[in-house]
């Protein structure tokens, strides 16, 4: 990338002072990444390695909220990496871990500095993480449904150079 | 400990298909009625704990859920009915009063549901408010008896006016009572929408004094966050002498739900029940009544309108007639349907009238006495939709207090456990876990919607009836037509039946 240039990035934030402690998130980003992305039924009942949900709701009541991958401006889980899986696309800045080359070393668990990257045992073990629900299209599903409007959806922008200029300071 | 006779109120149907044991329903349901059992690694339901509240039901992501009226039949009679059990096996295991909220749910008529609107038809032309302006905006205060202009301007000033949009206001509801989400909510969609919302008797909490221009405060009989910045924060004062859901008896807060905040807002301690006084310890005749709206008109510099709340009871009229010439601006009259956070079920079912008789018998006696522009009347008490303003507004009506429309437009759905303080709504409750349910950001715009929504139906329906601004509808008892109803009725309706 340029180092002069800027582009827009989205990311997810939450409202704690609404969210509500229901885990519909968490319920949605399963369905979203199982093989039944339209029934939630069936993703929960026919899924033989049902997936992990990439969305934790953090909760001390009555504080909770949906914490999620942060895709940093500069991802240590992407540097730590020791087989290359984790990339960030460089236009999106969207952090993907692919499963086929992770090897579950867990060292961007380790690196991660927020605690969003999970163990997935399930299949062949990986780590799972949020991707942003690209294959979905439009705004992730733990966005799309949260009953109370707490997590969204908004665009930063990004300069090469000093990070994002977004609230409660850079992600770096 | 004995026998516990109460049974089940309702059952819940959990589709074991559909359910997904994520457990959503547990984490919502402040009675505790679902629970997840490690053993069986399921969720699994209490259905002795349901209120039928349909938080669960609405959260669910399967529709897995649903509540029905438990089925277990008391041997049939017409007398001695389920709640009439019901109710004594309550009282004999706790020797306590019944608690109710919301408003008289009794199969008594409803009045609204009896009369019916006029439109045009050949000999005058209907109005399509889409083409033409249509007017409804309305202010509420005394009118002087003519209007003196000089160089076309008025020569003398106008009593002090409430100005609103649409004859709409959101009526009154306690911080304490209510969530401060809730108060936060319909000060800001009475705001963004030209109307006025009320603050109940508990004061206002400092983070609404910025919504002022749209707040009418009120006061009391136990003067909770009554103080002078309080009295002039506002754009009109109310005193509450009575409530349609329980008139004759005062309010009652539970000490548990005065927390820090509303403690602050009531100045009163934490922790300590709020009661209000059955009447004004300062209030026992008429002449009392004009020593306090006089004492508020002083403190505020006459400024404001001074509005007195009643609930609507017998012999009404000359009760009204008398508050008028108190020097009240505005008449909030109460009717038998109207909610409440917390009465005793026998008062709130057995005391007051309707409030379509007491309207059209106020609007009736103040005009036959000719001082009906002295005072605004403001309806209150089960407005449910806009054909209900309407009908207010042609029974001589200025607007209209809405609470339980509004509550539902937030979410309410009528389970009537406002008293227990477990609203799972997020609406009558203090609980921080709970409160937060409500976010005022989606409850403004339903507020919103709602409002706007009413404004479109009632220009339809006044241009229907050929009428462009609602000031020309105000007491136009000729628009509405009686069916079902006695000659008495409609004599104190003041309208014709159906085909006259």
């Amino acid at each position: 990338m340029d180092n002069n240039s800027t582009s827009n990035r989205k990311r997810i934030y939450a409202k704690e002072e609404v969210c509500i402690g229901c885990r519909l998130c968490e319920v949605h980003c399963v369905v979203a990444h199982s093989q039944y992305k339209n029934d939630i039924v069936k993703a929960y009942k026919k899924s033989p390695q049902r997936p992990l949900s990439r969305i934790i709701v953090e909760e001390t009541r009555p504080v909770s909220f949906g914490l999620q991958c942060r895709h940093c401006d500069d991802p240590k889980c992407v540097k730590s990496c020791i087989t290359g899986a984790m990339q960030q696309d460089p236009d999106t800045g969207i952090v993907t871990n692919d499963e086929s080359r992770c090897i579950g070393c867990w060292t961007c668990i380790l690196a991660c500095p927020y605690g969003v990257i999970k163990r997935d045992f399930k299949g062949r073990k990986v780590a799972s993480k949020c991707d942003f629900c690209i294959d979905l299209g439009g705004n992730p599903a733990c966005v799309k449904n949260c009953p109370n409007e707490a997590l969204y959806v908004d665009e930063v922008r990004i300069s090469n150079d000093g990070g994002s200029k977004e609230k409660g300071g850079t992600i770096k | 400990m004995s026998l516990d006779y109460s049974t089940s109120e309702f059952t819940i149907d959990r589709d074991r298909d559909r359910c997904i044991d994520c457990q959503v329903c547990v984490r919502q349901c402040a009675n505790e009625a679902h629970y997840y059992d490690e053993e069986e690694q399921k969720v699994c339901s209490d259905e002795h704990k349901c209120v039928n509240c349909h938080r669960c039901v609405t959260l669910c992501p399967t529709r897995a859920l649903s509540i029905k009226k438990h089925e277990l039949e008391f041997r049939a009679n017409a007398n001695w009915t389920e709640n009439a059990i019901k109710d004594i096996y309550k009282q004999a295991a706790t020797g306590g009063i019944l608690l109710t909220g919301m408003g008289n749910d009794r199969p008594y008529p409803i009045y609204w549901d009896h009369m019916l609107l006029n439109a045009s038809q050949v000999t005058n032309p209907s109005i399509d408010p889409l083409r033409e302006p249509m007017e409804l905006k309305t202010f509420l205060g005394r009118k002087p008896e003519f209007l003196k202009v000089e160089n076309g301007k008025l020569a003398e000033k106008l009593p002090p006016q409430l100005e609103l949009e649409i004859p709409i206001m959101f009526s009154a509801m306690s911080f304490g009572s209510i969530s401060l989400n809730t108060c936060k909510s319909m000060a800001q969609a009475a705001s963004e929408n030209g109307i006025m919302y009320n603050t109940g008797e508990g004061g206002l909490h400092r983070d609404l004094y910025k919504y002022g221009r749209n707040t009418i405060v009120q006061v009391a009989s136990g003067r909770f966050g009554v103080h002078p910045g309080y009295l002039n924060a506002g754009a009109a004062i109310e005193i509450k002498i009575g409530q349609g859901a329980k008139p004759g008896i005062g309010g009652h807060l539970p000490g548990e739900k005065v927390e820090a905040e509303v403690s602050l807002t009531r100045m009163i301690p934490q922790g300590s029940d709020a009661i209000s006084p059955a009447p004004h310890h300062d209030i026992y005749s008429i002449e009392d009544l004009r020593q306090l709206i006089f004492a508020l008109k002083e403190a505020t510099n006459y400024t404001k309108p001074i509005s007195v709340k009643i609930a609507a009871v017998h012999n009404i009229a000359a009760i009204c007639s008398g508050i008028a010439r108190a020097g009240a601006d505005i008449i909030a009259i109460d009717g038998y349907r109207g909610g409440t956070g917390a009465a005793p079920t026998r008062i709130r079912d057995n005391v007051g009238i309707p409030v379509e008789l007491a309207l059209a018998a106020v609007d009736t006696r103040l005009r036959d006495e000719g001082i009906r522009n002295q005072i605004s009347i403001v309806c209150g008490g089960s407005v449910r939709n806009s054909a209900d303003i309407i009908k207010a507004i042609a029974l001589g009506a200025d607007a209209v207090y809405i609470a339980s429309s509004a509550l539902l437009a937030m979410g309410c759905h009528m389970c009537q456990k406002c008293y227990t303080g477990k609203c799972n709504w997020g609406i009558a409750t203090q609980d921080p876990n709970l409160t937060k349910r409500l976010n005022p950001e989606i409850a403004v715009k339903r507020l919103t919607n709602l409002l706007h929504a009413w404004s479109h139906e009632m220009k339809e329906m006044l241009g229907g009836m050929g009428i462009n601004a609602i000031e020309s509808l105000r007491g136009n008892r000729h628009m509405l037509r009686g069916i079902g109803l006695s000659d008495r009725e409609l004599n104190i309706l003041g309208i014709s039946a159906a085909g006259e």
